[in-house]
């Protein structure tokens, strides 16, 4: 070709136009396809909260199997009852609204509530919203609460299901960009399904949490109330994220499920 | 192969054995280390890896003659970052699942150091069919390291194999857990990782002579 390439000039030009070609690309596949990938996102958190409830398509003891695309809008619906939001502000949860309050005011549905951008406000001083999902699980009353936390490399968010003693009844853990075969091992059935039985109070209702611990001598996870359950090797730094986000976010929930107990005054 | 000329086909079986990028010209190390302590990761890298090497390479190719060498890194540098975050919002809208799995890989792949080192050393020089073997064969010669590793790095330190237990359950001792073995987690830090390369470098450079360096 006969374009002289190493003049100053024509290598300004080729930076360019090279970044208008290249940007123009990914801003036109970004904005096409966005609709969808919202559309996904928006099924996955419906998956995601039905998985904590134990709605699933689960076979075995394989894999984490989320309930088929096509049977979430119904499944959510029909399990579930009620969507809370609780705004929390200067340690304590203030107000408490229903979904049609919360839709009412901020038009959206609260399971979109972004759990990132709420731990901002809080950080900032500003009250936070938590939102809190109500269904039945084996006949009894549970209630699933989003927590997000951090993992080694990037973000780790889950749900889970308590009752109303917060015992936890079903959870589901997810990860940006953990360690495959290592910490992504955290969205693991194995792991995951530890969880359940476990207590997040003492017998004297002070708030616990749930440690990701090694070497407890319990690797089957027999004992429910020792606040334990077994770690994953060479996964500390993600399994600690999990403990945290559990104790962190779980806790501001606390408010909540003492209410629960205190007989109705009204 | 009577579709590749003997010149063509050798851009492919090289880098699977004599000219491998990770155990002969010490690239990719990196990423090796990270993601073989399963078999599936290994394998879902080894394919992303496969895409963006081919399709990289043959971009790179056809560009080669307007390239400006002052700024050829960047130039790389950008068409890998492009193709992988274009192919990443496409799985995003139409297999979501899949793009969940490959979500921590698309960080690894634009810095995996074999695709820059192809389009630098091949594809700047050569045309775009030799350029789409040459990319296709490294990958390869990355896939089956990859793929050796994390076999033994699963089956040792988790006595599974894509997830299933192919060595009884280490809890209730059943198969080869009864006789008292034990799974060694120790296989599954990315130390390991390096001695199974290690490993590799000293079966292949004892038995090819030819590839020991002084």
């Amino acid at each position: 070709m006969a374009v002289n390439t190493e003049k100053n000039s024509y290598t300004i030009i080729f930076a360019i136009a090279m970044v208008l070609v290249v940007g123009s690309l990914l801003a036109f596949t970004a904005s096409t396809l966005k609709p969808k990938i919202v559309e996904n996102e928006r099924m996955e958190m419906q998956q995601n909260i039905l998985y904590a409830f134990g709605v699933n398509d689960n076979e075995g003891k394989g894999d984490i199997t989320f309930i088929a695309k096509n049977k979430v809008a119904e499944a959510f619906k029909a399990n579930v009852k009620e969507q809370l939001v609780l705004e929390y502000k200067d340690g304590k949860i203030v107000k408490t609204m229903t979904r049609e309050q919360y839709m009412a005011e901020y038009n959206q549905e609260p399971y979109l509530i972004d759990i990132k951008k709420q731990q901002a406000n809080a950080k900032a001083g500003q009250s936070r919203l938590l939102p809190l999902f109500v269904g039945e699980k084996d006949n009894q009353a549970v209630y699933v609460a989003p927590i997000r936390g951090k993992g080694l490399w990037d973000a780790i968010w889950g749900y889970v299901a308590l009752d109303k003693d917060m015992v936890v009844r079903g959870a589901f853990f997810d990860h940006a960009a953990e360690t495959p075969g290592l910490g992504a091992n955290i969205k693991q059935r194995y792991f995951i399904d530890d969880f359940e039985g476990e207590h997040l109070l003492s017998d004297t209702g002070a708030f616990k949490g749930i440690a990701v611990a090694k070497g407890n001598n319990d690797p089957t996870n027999l004992r429910k109330d020792d606040f334990k359950v077994d770690a994953l090797a060479g996964a500390t730094i993600t399994g600690d994220g999990v403990a945290a986000m559990i104790k962190n976010d779980l806790k501001l929930y606390l408010g909540y499920f003492e209410n629960l107990k205190k007989p109705a005054s009204n | 192969m009577g579709l590749l000329s003997k010149k063509d086909a050798k851009l492919i079986t090289d880098p699977l054995a004599d000219n491998n990028p990770i155990t002969i010209q010490v690239l990719g190390i990196c990423s090796a280390l990270a993601i073989t302590a399963e078999l599936k990761a290994s394998l879902v890298m080894s394919i992303a890896v496969l895409f963006v090497m081919g399709v990289g390479n043959v971009v790179i190719s056809l560009m080669r003659n307007i390239i400006p060498s002052k700024i050829r890194i960047i130039v790389q540098l950008i068409v890998v970052a492009a193709l992988v975050i274009i192919v990443d919002q496409v799985l995003k809208a139409f297999a979501y699942e899949l793009s969940k799995t490959l979500s921590v890989f698309v960080g690894l792949i634009i810095t995996n150091c074999i695709i820059m080192g192809r389009f630098e050393a091949f594809a700047l020089a050569n045309k775009p069919w030799r350029s789409f073997l040459d990319g296709i064969g490294n990958a390869l010669g990355y896939a089956v390291i990859l793929i050796i590793v994390g076999f033994f790095r699963e089956l040792l330190g988790a006595g599974t194999l894509f997830g299933i237990p192919v060595l009884g359950d280490p809890i209730e001792k059943t198969g080869v857990y009864a006789l008292g073995y034990e799974n060694n987690g120790f296989m599954l830090m990315p130390p390991m990782a390096l001695i199974v390369v290690g490993l590799i470098i000293w079966v292949q450079r004892s038995r090819n002579k030819a590839l020991i360096e002084d």
